[in-house]
């Protein structure tokens, strides 16, 4: 298996030729370089097209919005928006998103740094194991512990509290954070990994000053990626959160159920809560991939 | 640099190391008498993010085996007894444990297999230069990061409603009698809605693939006058191996612990025809505050993972280090 793969060139993505130059030279290459673009924008807006009819919806009336046939010309109104930001308690559920995404952020990358370091600096056998369990506790169905998490959040009296979301985002995210903060720091020179070690007593000064600007660009990545997946998380937080920290998702989830169906103002939530994280992912697009890939691919 | 705030332990060690670029591979085994010290100097860094996964993971987790040997129900909490391996028996006589473990393999290889096709084909329409190529990337990678709880909503809802759904509406215009998506197929109503989802993530992967390939491996091929087809199959699809299973390996990873579809577009339902694995024992859980028999499911759910992922993880991971060192 590894040596098929050993074998497959790697290049610095820049490095390339815009275009294969195999589908520059053939004479009927034309007309298939068109129709080749006409089907990739035809995909992009297919695949687009649930997204626009969510955006469109949120624009309309009610009544609009449920109609037979679809309604696809009408006179915008925010007034679904404006229904949704006066909801009483909407800040609470956005200041409860918050804090867990950034809190638990931050601590993910305060514990994922310096472990990143310990197994990129000549890992000893012992560190690989480690990086392996992290890996494999990404695998560990979350459902399977989430009964123990709620009897003892019960007993230290933490259900229904951000600091257990936070605990547990942090918990979801290490593993990915210590594999993608590697791959960066494998990415620094050996010499100076080398050097920071050996200067043991002031390692933290070495890392802040001069290995940390190196992979500062590795950290946004990584954050991106934490911020992503706690945003969005949405298992822990109907089962350990009531109305004290209840997050976004539960939000949206129950300006449905709760009072019955308004498609139009459902959509002007769904808006609202997807726009962090799609403008996040849309602005860093190229930290997306190696962050989704934990760093193994450029 | 001040030698005197260095610990001995590590003077000691660093004389016979040299910097290489194999580092990975080097078991120092020559460390000396120091190395003991040395070694856990190296580990500290790593120890309060090993901690920390270990105590959210592994503990709750042998809570789990401990619950999975007992008869516990929340809603009679004197009622908690030592039944051994009862649970598991029970387990095994449940047609709807077997239906919800079939439902999660068809789901994972639904949605993976259709996704990286899918994905596949993108990645190769984005993979040269044409008007709008960002513009289309930046479209195509949207659903992957709208919210699942509002992507859930808004395929259960404005696509798959009956009677105002889009869907309907769309085949309507071509003749086909309205279908009520999430009750009739539930199964194929998920699998869209995830499919939509993870297409975006395995097009991005295969693209960076894609992009890490040589220009001057496909000119040569060109030169020796193969056709697009053959440069596909005999260059192309070789180099994108490690990027075609490291795909399928972390989107089955998240596929595979699918809730938020489930709960919000069919509820498993109709019955318990389109629960899986995490839905079903969730259900047992919460709903039927059944502590034994859900961790039951649990660990066995746990176990049938470890069996499968120990295969793929290996092969990730060299395929990972392999790619590193080359």
């Amino acid at each position: 298996m590894s040596a098929t793969t050993a074998d497959a060139p790697r290049t610095p993505v820049g490095a390339r030729p815009a275009a294969p130059p195999a589908q520059r030279r053939r004479p009927k290459g034309r007309l298939s370089r068109h129709l080749l673009t006409v089907l990739a924008w035809a995909a992009g807006l297919i695949f687009f097209a649930p997204v626009a009819w969510m955006v469109l919806t949120s624009f309309k009336q009610e009544s609009q919005a449920a109609s037979n046939p679809p309604t696809f010309f009408f006179t915008p109104t925010l007034e679904q928006y404006a229904s949704i930001i006066g909801t009483s308690g909407a800040g609470s559920y956005l200041l409860n998103s918050v804090i867990a995404t950034v809190a638990s952020t931050l601590l993910v990358l305060v514990l994922a740094v310096p472990a990143a370091y310990a197994v990129s600096i000549r890992p000893i056998k012992r560190t690989q194991d480690v990086l392996f369990f992290f890996i494999s506790t990404k695998m560990l169905p979350v459902v399977a512990v989430i009964m123990p998490i709620y009897v003892i959040a019960g007993q230290l009296r933490i259900l229904d509290n951000i600091l257990t979301l936070i605990v547990l985002y942090t918990a979801m995210n290490l593993p990915i954070a210590v594999w993608m903060m590697r791959s960066f720091f494998l990415e620094v020179p050996g010499e100076v990994l080398e050097a920071a070690s050996i200067d043991g007593a002031s390692l933290m000064r070495t890392m802040r000053t001069v290995l940390l600007p190196m992979v500062a660009p590795g950290v946004a990545a990584t954050a991106l990626i934490c911020v992503i997946f706690a945003w969005n998380e949405f298992f822990f937080a109907l089962n350990l959160t009531a109305a004290n920290a209840a997050t976004v998702p539960i939000f949206l989830m129950s300006t449905m159920t709760s009072e019955g169906l308004f498609l139009a103002r459902l959509s002007a939530a769904s808006v609202l809560a997807s726009l962090p994280v799609v403008l996040a992912g849309w602005i860093a697009q190229k930290q997306l991939v190696r962050g989704l890939s934990m760093g193994a691919v450029k | 640099m001040s030698t005197a705030t260095d610990t001995p332990a590590g003077r000691g060690a660093d004389a016979p190391r040299t910097p290489s670029a194999d580092g990975p591979r080097d078991r120092t085994p020559h460390l000396g008498e120091h190395s003991k010290a040395e070694a856990w100097r190296r580990r500290l860094p790593l120890m309060p993010a090993f901690l920390f996964v270990v105590i959210c993971t592994q503990i709750p987790f042998l809570l789990t085996i401990w619950y999975s040997l007992r008869s516990r129900n929340l809603l009679r909490p004197e009622g908690e007894q030592f039944v051994g391996l009862r649970n598991y028996l029970d387990i095994f006589v449940d047609s709807t444990f077997r239906t919800a473990a079939l439902n999660s393999i068809l789901f994972t290889l639904g949605c993976v297999v259709v996704s990286l096709l899918l994905g596949l084909g993108l990645a190769l329409l984005l993979d040269r230069k044409f008007f709008g190529r960002g513009f289309i990337r930046t479209l195509l990678i949207t659903p992957f990061l709208i919210m699942p709880v509002a992507g859930a909503m808004l395929w259960s809802i404005s696509m798959f409603d009956p009677t105002y759904g889009l869907v309907n509406w769309l085949i309507g215009t071509v003749g086909i009698s309205p279908v009520d998506w999430t009750s009739q197929f539930p199964m194929v109503s998920i699998i869209i809605a995830l499919v939509w989802q993870w297409t975006p993530f395995m097009m991005l992967l295969l693209l960076a693939g894609l992009q890490s390939q040589t220009g001057d491996v496909l000119e040569a091929a060109s030169m020796d006058g193969a056709g697009p087809g053959k440069t596909f199959l005999h260059i192309t699809l070789p180099h994108l191996r490690f990027y075609l299973e490291l795909s399928v390996l972390l989107g089955a990873i998240y596929v595979v612990n699918t809730f938020d579809q489930i709960y919000l577009m069919t509820a498993g339902g109709p019955g318990t025809a389109s629960a899986n694995l995490p839905f079903y024992i969730y259900q047992r859980a919460f709903l039927g505050f059944d502590i034994g028999q859900s961790a039951a499911m649990g660990v066995i759910t746990v176990i049938a993972t470890i069996v499968i992922a120990t295969f793929a993880l290996r092969l990730i991971f060299t395929g990972i280090n392999s790619k590193e060192q080359s």
